[in-house]
């Protein structure tokens, strides 16, 4: 209760523009990068560019809906079953993206996998539902879960071209230098962990700058 | 040889954390300490084997006959969160010192992606049963090495972290960065069981 509040006061007090929400998201609170959240889809689909992309806007379709959702039903819902409440509405978003997926996109189904149900027990979701979505309109929630969900498209698109680049020499498929040069580790499960663990230093350094 | 081709596999060549990147959030999270560590991977153990028993019979008695397997997902994760806590009243009155060790571990699990995910593969018989036809037993005994392997890397990547402590390291590196490359060294390390089965 007291970090909502918190939280709340928070908000009022920067008096965020629509457009200073969105941008929060993508730079200040960037999931991928500061906030460190989501961990287990950024490093399990980043094994090529289109793939870290095709689930961060994925996660981006989950995070506008249930925000705004959250926002619209948040005084219907009493306050002590709120969480399981908002994991319910944030399972249905996720069923209704699986059963669109599905029909329309196969062969992406295929390959994100098991990660596309796991959007359910992205921390990234349920931690905006918990501290913007319960305290602001379904306006700015929805701003707000675009920033998020962009900030989280924008880090997973990075981190899947930078191990694409530095594994097979291409980028979105586009090639940059040849194949041969490419060290297979990044493609592979360690070079996930490394990249992210150097691009994350990077950042820190880019801050301290 | 069946079961223990998947026990083997499971925890080594597969692991949950460093080959298939589920569970990364307690991982990094509750392993600065081994002891914790330890706690952590017990409670695993312990609510993963349960959960995916439960989540089975609720696919193949429930879901599958009433075709509704499009409830899944939802179904799963609130059975998931009803079980933990029901573990957690359970533990509190029929063993109080089980509970002292495991207790602050449990509500953390329910958000752990490690036993929807592995639920859900379970329970549509998509992981790997070396052979054998996708049942309950090789779900469960599937389940349990998963988690046994999550708890063994999470114990070495612990110990790893207690080293790091005491070392200096560049400012920028320090604490996820640093952590996220000695993963990805112990990730290089299981590399090295691939193809053992």
């Amino acid at each position: 209760m007291a970090t909502r509040e918190l939280v709340h006061k928070h908000g009022k007090e920067l008096h965020m523009n629509n457009f200073k929400i969105i941008i929060n998201g993508i730079i200040k609170e960037n999931p991928t990068f500061v906030l460190l959240l989501g961990m287990c889809p950024t490093l399990g689909t980043t094994s090529s560019a289109i793939n870290g992309f095709s689930m961060g806007v994925a996660t981006l379709f989950v995070l506008i809906c249930s925000n705004t959702a959250i926002a619209l039903l948040k005084n219907l819902i009493p306050d002590a079953i709120r969480i399981p409440a908002y994991i319910v509405i944030i399972a249905s978003f996720v069923t209704i993206l699986q059963m669109v997926m599905q029909a329309y996109l196969p062969g992406l189904y295929q390959t994100l996998g098991l990660f596309i149900p796991l959007i359910v027990v992205n921390c990234i979701v349920l931690g905006r539902a918990e501290s913007f979505a319960a305290s602001h309109g379904p306006w700015q929630s929805a701003l707000d879960g675009l920033g998020i969900g962009l900030g989280f498209t924008l880090g997973l698109s990075l981190l899947g071209s930078t191990r694409e680049l530095l594994g097979t020499g291409k980028i979105f498929s586009y090639t940059i230098f040849p194949e041969n040069y490419g060290m297979l580790i990044f493609i592979l499960a360690p070079g996930a962990f490394i990249a992210l663990g150097y691009l994350i230093a990077l950042i820190n350094h880019l801050k301290k700058a | 040889m069946e079961y223990l081709l998947i026990l083997i596999s499971a925890i080594f060549v597969n692991n949950i954390v460093l080959s298939q990147f589920l569970g990364i959030c307690p991982f990094l999270g509750v392993s600065k300490k081994v002891e914790t560590a330890i706690g952590m991977g017990t409670a695993v153990t312990f609510v993963l084997t349960l959960s995916t028993i439960v989540t089975y019979l609720l696919q193949h008695y429930l879901l599958i006959p009433l075709n509704l397997e499009y409830l899944q997902t939802i179904l799963f994760i609130l059975v998931i969160a009803g079980l933990v806590q029901m573990v957690e009243i359970i533990l509190k009155k029929v063993s109080p010192e089980l509970y002292q060790a495991l207790g602050v571990f449990l509500p953390l699990i329910t958000t752990n992606c490690c036993i929807l995910g592995v639920a859900i593969l379970v329970g549509n018989g998509t992981y790997n049963a070396q052979g054998l036809q996708p049942s309950l037993l090789s779900g469960v005994v599937f389940a349990f090495a998963t988690a046994v392997g999550f708890g063994l890397a999470l114990v070495l990547f612990a110990a790893m972290r207690e080293q790091l402590s005491r070392v200096n390291v560049p400012a920028v590196m320090k604490g996820i960065p640093i952590a996220l490359l000695t993963a990805g060294l112990l990730a290089m390390a299981f590399m090295g069981f691939s193809g053992v089965v």
